[in-house]
């Protein structure tokens, strides 16, 4: 098991490096810090020195791959390349444009993330899940059939129209909770009722239907069928023995979304205004801020392999027949 | 009238795409194995009504990718020299013109004969009062703006008696045609169609295509008169503009996974048939590539678009071409955040059919590899492309406008559905609400969405054995 975890740790990282070059390439390579420069000051009327003062102050005054400048070593370490992209491996995400260190902004920002993410997962699963059981009690019945349009019916509607109703229902027909914002500490629970309900209401059109195929998977099995001729009521087979069988690929589908849990939702965070990593990333890409977006797409592959991992590991733990070797 | 054709980027794509669509589909007609699952689907009820349906958005879609410069008007006479006007224009465009221009000041509600907004009125007598001023066009025929309601009600009447007449005769037409082959009489067909009893279930085609048709008439007789979804901030007509979204929904969902494919399928069924290095180069780009966050990749691409198209303006001619160089790379850049996913349904698929025995055979016999991965693994993968591309379709069209949001979606002067909730979106905080642009985009998105959805699903039903018994 150390073994097999090891050899997946040491497997992700040609895959960072090959994530790393693909943004130094869409960033550095492809447009030039020349460009970049020009972009922020202000597309046309820029001198030189103002785009060589700009490449100064933010740090990317340097060569891409080889300093030739330089003494020694720093060769490869006065580089653009390895002052950008090689320190993201320590997790030394440098400053943004704007001067602000990324690190701390990430380790700040985090949390409200965290609040708004595990609350719509954990209640999300939990009612998708009830949803879900309750449809395939009531298999092949009228009640199916209308769950199952119903579903299809929200599945289809984009996520944007139900934060939009949700905010003008909730907080400007009815004034229930704030409309945006964000507090510190317990005092923030108001502001994260209405993300939690709309995030709820949006994930249980594909959310619920998955796990009702999964159940229905799992009901025309031959243990369901022994389950029943030994008398046991509905109830019992469907809750004690498919939701335990079924739980296996629910549990790894919520695994591998764990750690990206952190990266927060972009939508969400930027309509009710919280100030979390997702609206972190919204900025950043609306500011143009190439430094935190380049900070945010490695965090997100090293959590996106964390996630990974993290499955192959609860597959051990909740089914005895996988071994890892 | 002459006229000189354009042809944008994503317009090539999609005559691409229609014939590769024809030309699969006159193959998969002469191969049983791909005619019997369609066959499943044609006699679906719920797949033939929202065939229907997709087929009316893709018909506007169609429309709207025909592009043409129109000549200018003053030089019609001397054919020699002709030279044509600037603007870039569609069939819809055309066809639409009365919609297209008749542009009023600002926000109007649908129906309204007067601007959302109080401006100051000069009166005749020299006095200025607050008031609402009238529309230029919406509703400006009536003499009293109090016969308003009549009015729609006869227009709206004369529209879909206008819809029935089209539609009967396309009922009688399809049902002669089919009355002769079978050797029925017109009636006896009629009949039979009406109880149900055809294989294709006639009755739900027609109804559906009864619907739209309707629908489109009674629609299209009034938006001549009125605004019938209102106007927005500049007083373009709504409806307009959510018809001119159809193609950009329509191109996004369809494009995005023609201009994966190629890539998707053959390194899938090469790394599944050849496994080895191949598998291990081909799994490790993959999930390099997914590692990535999606919305990043595709932010840090438009992003890198922006400056390049920033620095190199001279490079367009036009705004419209610009719009659609963006979209075309916007499809680009989803579908290389989308294809790992086909590809790795089809290494799965091809790591079990080299093991089948034809193909051990071909092996044995000394074809060479390429020539089974053409003549053996990829006909026999075919259906699970066309899988995904339903099924991913709906994802695509949801996910426009999610980033037309964040501003990295299509380009800001497109009409898209993203552009239009975007846009929108603010002035819900406006007492009282201007809610039509929202409800145009949620009217036409949730249409198109929810019939690709459900097709989606007969689709996968058809196709996918294993489900086949479970219902």
């Amino acid at each position: 098991m150390t073994a097999y975890i090891l050899r997946r740790l040491l497997y992700a990282i040609p895959i960072l490096i090959g994530v790393n070059l693909l943004t130094f390439v869409l960033f550095f390579v492809l447009n030039t810090p020349d460009e970049m420069a020009r972009m922020q000051l202000g597309e046309k009327r820029v001198t030189a020195a103002a785009i060589a003062n700009w490449k100064r102050e933010h740090g990317y005054d340097q060569p891409l791959l080889f300093n030739e400048a330089a003494p020694g070593l720093a060769k490869v370490t006065q580089t653009i390349f390895f002052q950008r992209s090689v320190k993201l491996f320590a997790f030394d995400f440098g400053s943004s444009d704007n001067g602000r260190a990324i690190g701390y902004d990430i380790s700040q920002r985090m949390w409200p993330s965290l609040a708004i993410a595990v609350p719509v997962l954990l209640v999300g699963l939990a009612l998708n899940v009830s949803l879900a059981l309750f449809i395939v009690f009531f298999r092949a019945t009228y009640l199916d059939l209308g769950a199952v349009v119903l579903l299809v019916a929200m599945m289809s509607i984009s996520g944007l129209f139900y934060i939009i109703g949700g905010q003008f229902l909730l907080s400007k027909l009815f004034h229930l909770v704030p409309i945006s914002g964000y507090d510190t500490g317990w005092n923030a629970w108001k502001f994260l009722i209405l993300p939690v309900i709309v995030g709820f209401i949006g994930g249980v059109g594909s959310g619920a239907r998955w796990y009702r195929t999964l159940f229905l998977e799992e009901v025309s099995k031959d243990y369901v069928r022994t389950a029943r001729a030994k008398g046991l009521t509905e109830r019992r087979v469907l809750f004690r023995h498919i939701l335990g069988n079924a739980l296996i690929p629910i549990l790894t589908g919520v695994v591998v979304v764990l750690p990206l849990l952190f990266m927060g939702s972009l939508i969400t965070e930027s309509f009710f205004g919280i100030p979390g990593l997702g609206s972190y990333t919204i900025d950043a890409i609306s500011n143009q801020d190439f430094a935190i977006v380049r900070a945010m797409v490695f965090l997100g592959a090293v959590l996106y392999i964390l996630g990974l991992i993290l499955t192959d590991i609860s597959y051990t733990l909740v089914d005895p027949r996988v071994r890892l070797q | 009238m002459p006229v000189m054709p354009v042809i944008l980027w994503t317009d090539a794509l999609v005559f691409l795409l229609l014939a590769i669509g024809l030309g699969f589909a006159l193959y998969a007609s002469r191969h049983e194995h791909l005619r019997a699952p369609w066959r499943r689907v044609a006699r679906s009820r719920v797949g033939m009504c929202t065939l229907v349906v997709l087929a009316c958005y893709c018909l506007i879609g169609v429309l709207d990718t025909i592009h043409f410069r129109l000549p200018l008007a003053d030089q019609v006479s001397q054919p020699a020299g002709r030279q044509f006007g600037p603007e870039v224009l569609s069939l819809l465009d055309a066809w639409a013109t009365p919609l297209r221009q008749r542009q009023e000041k600002t926000y109007s509600a649908p129906f309204a004969t007067h601007l959302f907004v109080k401006e100051a009125i000069t009166q005749p007598d020299g006095s200025v009062i607050r008031d609402y001023p009238p529309l230029r066009y919406g509703g400006q025929h009536l003499k009293d703006p109090s016969q308003r309601g009549w009015d729609i009600v006869a227009t709206a009447l004369r529209g879909l008696i206008g819809g029935l007449a089209v539609w009967g005769s396309i009922v009688a037409a399809i049902l002669w045609r089919k009355a002769r082959r079978r050797g029925l009489t017109l009636s006896v067909m009629f009949a039979q169609a009406r109880a149900a009893r055809t294989e294709v279930p006639w009755r739900t085609v027609l109804g559906t295509l009864a619907a739209m048709l309707v629908l489109g008439f009674v629609a299209g007789t009034l938006a001549l008169k009125y605004h019938i979804l209102g106007t927005d901030k500049v007083g373009e007509d709504v409806f307009f503009q959510a018809l001119k979204s159809i193609r950009t929904g329509l191109v996004i969902g369809t494009l995005t996974t023609l201009v994966m494919l190629p890539a998707a399928v053959l390194l899938g069924i090469m790394a599944g048939y050849f496994r080895g290095w191949v598998d291990d180069i081909i799994q490790y780009l993959y999930t390099t590539l997914n590692a990535i966050p999606g919305v990043l990749l595709i932010a840090a691409a438009i992003l890198m678009l922006q400056v390049y198209m920033a620095n190199h303006a001279e490079a367009f001619e036009s705004l419209v071409q610009r719009a659609d160089l963006r979209l075309l790379f916007l499809c680009l850049i989803l579908g290389v955040t989308s294809w790992t996913g086909l590809c790795r349904l089809l290494r799965g698929e091809a790591l079990k059919l080299r093991e089948a025995d034809y193909v051990q055979a071909s092996v044995a016999l000394g074809v060479g590899h390429f020539a089974i991965l053409g003549r053996h693994i990829l006909p026999n993968v075919l259906h699970i492309v066309m899988i995904t591309l339903v099924l991913d379709f709906s994802g695509l069209v949801l996910a426009e406008a999610v980033l037309s949001y964040v501003n990295i979606g299509v380009d800001p002067t497109m009409n898209s559905w993203g552009n239009m909730i975007n846009s929108a979106r603010l002035e819900l905080a406006r007492d009282p609400v201007v809610w039509w642009s929202l409800a145009a985009a949620f009217l036409f998105m949730f249409t198109l969405v929810l019939a690709a959805n459900l097709f989606a699903d007969v689709v996968r039903d058809a196709f996918d054995p294993r489900l086949r018994g479970a219902r």
